[in-house]
């Protein structure tokens, strides 16, 4: 008699989806994840996968990583990226190498895919979490990420 | 010291004073009609919004939080949009049976409301078969569904309201037996009779025990069904159906509808109250000497019951149609007509527990 066991176990089965969805309800006042947002404008935090723009870190004394090696720039498929980048004779061995002038990025044509971080050899640029990126005017939505008057740090060099 | 007791009496008292017999009854009977809209209106809107906001929690969301304190007038502010919206003429439709089938749902919600106690003297209308009267009123709803959905011509429509009529002829057996049970406990159909039998002896869900909580739980699950929410809401059935039997109104008349569904979860929330929970009275009649709070604890029964129907409307997924006629005429039909003898058995040998 499967009939008696079906009404129990429907019973039971039941009682437990309630069981787990009332969990949720009486605990909700502690886990909402809802944000209101233009009223926490100033406290809110992105979670950390969140593709906010491309930006390129520098530490305490103005240095980034990147080595200009164009990896990016091939690896965007829309344009996004441009680097405008010089020679110059490294002083400790004499050898000829490139340096970056401009890393600019155009946050315009970006479309967050994220594949010129992965191509990134030397990690020089990561996704920044800020999300309110609109501006009345498009001219500020190309930016050179790498700060004025930055170097490249010492001891990252472009794997030959 | 009886100066709150009466309320009802003394308002009666100074109409049939203050003018002819015939003329106070009308006038009596306009003012209880006007109480009872304003009931309906209100009601219904707080239920949207007790539902719209639980809803949220379920979800980890916040809900409607900005019209108001903690978003209140939320819905009031959308029935103020529904009233200003177009009415949409439908140019197929069968006109006369398109603008009567909101009425019909709207009518017998509220006569379906008029025999509700809500406290032992705001009871418009006490008669000898209340409970029946109730069950008969309750399911001419379904009537204006149909005709709603059949009068708009319209594919998503009719199919949304033929499984309404399939889904209330088969519940409607199940509503009526269990509630058979507790008549057959209370031993009368009287509204105002079964309360005082609860009385005396205490609810009905400790009075019957057990067979009293098995037609408890089948009233629950059938009651769900009656008023078309999820997962019973094969009528409705966004995925499946747009917006079944009202995918073709739109305004006031669609809000009537809507409104109509939320006033008919609270009649079956206060019917499982009346029934199963004393109605108003107080729990081991704490409040008894103070016959006002009596609205407040049916009140608070009620809500409480309808918290349930929507807790079950958020954990529940839909059911299939024939998921839908198995639980109904294999499972609860059966349960139920077992437990009307059990129940019998138990009235006749007396071992209900009475304190």
């Amino acid at each position: 008699m499967s009939y008696f066991s079906d009404i129990y176990n429907g019973v039971k089965t039941l009682l437990t989806g309630m069981s787990v969805t009332g969990k949720y309800f009486f605990n909700a006042r502690k886990e909402i994840i809802t944000q209101q947002f233009p009223d926490n404008r100033a406290t809110l935090k992105m979670f950390d996968r969140f593709r906010g723009e491309v930006v390129m870190p520098h530490d305490e004394n103005n240095e980034h990583r990147c080595t200009g090696c164009q990896k990016c720039e091939l690896a965007c498929p829309n344009g996004t990226i441009e680097i405008i980048w010089d020679r110059v004779v490294d002083e400790e061995t004499g050898k000829k190498i490139k340096v970056i002038d401009k890393h600019i990025y155009h946050l315009s044509m970006c479309t967050m895919c994220g594949l010129c971080i992965e191509a990134c050899p030397t990690d020089a640029i990561k996704w920044s979490q800020n999300f309110s990126n609109s501006s009345y005017d498009r001219t500020q939505l190309t930016k050179v990420l790498n700060k004025p008057g930055s170097k490249i740090m010492p001891g990252v060099k472009d794997k030959e | 010291m009886n100066l709150p007791l009466s309320i009802t009496k003394n308002i009666h008292d100074w109409l049939f004073e203050l003018m002819s017999a015939p003329i106070a009854a009308v006038v009596e009977m306009v003012l209880i009609a006007v109480a009872f809209l304003g009931f309906f209106a209100l009601a219904g809107l707080l239920l949207v919004y007790m539902e719209r906001r639980i809803a949220a929690f379920f979800q980890l969301r916040l809900g409607p939080n900005r019209v108001g304190p903690q978003g209140l007038f939320q819905t009031i502010a959308d029935a103020l949009k529904l009233v200003s919206k177009e009415l949409v003429v439908i140019d197929k439709a069968d006109k006369f049976l398109y603008n009567l089938a909101p009425y019909f749902v709207i009518v017998a919600s509220l006569m379906a409301l008029s025999v509700l106690p809500f406290s032992q003297e705001f009871h418009a209308f006490d008669i000898n078969i209340g409970v029946f009267f109730l069950l008969a009123v309750s399911s001419i709803g379904v009537i204006g569904i149909l005709l709603g959905g059949w009068a708009s011509n319209n594919k998503y429509a009719l199919i949304g309201a033929m499984r309404s009529g399939l889904q209330t002829i088969s519940y409607e057996l199940s509503v009526g037996l269990s509630i058979l049970t507790i008549v057959l406990l209370a031993g009368s159909l009287q509204i105002s009779e079964i309360i005082a039998v609860q009385q005396k002896g205490g609810w009905f869900i400790i009075q019957g025990h057990i067979p009293a909580f098995i037609a408890f739980m089948i009233f629950m699950i059938a009651g769900t069904a009656e008023t078309n929410r999820a997962p019973f809401d094969l009528v409705e059935a966004e995925s499946e159906l747009g917006a079944g039997f009202h995918t073709e109104y739109s305004g006031m008349k669609f809000a009537y509808f809507f409104l109509a569904e939320f006033i008919n979860m609270f009649i079956i929330a206060a019917i499982g109250t009346i029934l199963f929970f004393g109605g108003w009275l107080s729990p081991f009649g704490i409040t008894e000497s103070i016959p006002l709070l009596g609205v407040m604890w049916f009140m608070l029964k009620v809500l409480g019951l309808v918290f349930l129907m929507m807790w079950f409307r958020w954990t529940f997924p839909r059911l299939r149609v024939d998921q839908l006629l198995t639980l109904e005429w294999k499972y609860l039909l059966p349960i139920n007509l077992f437990n009307i003898v059990f129940m019998a058995v138990i009235v006749w040998l007396g071992l209900t527990i009475n304190f």
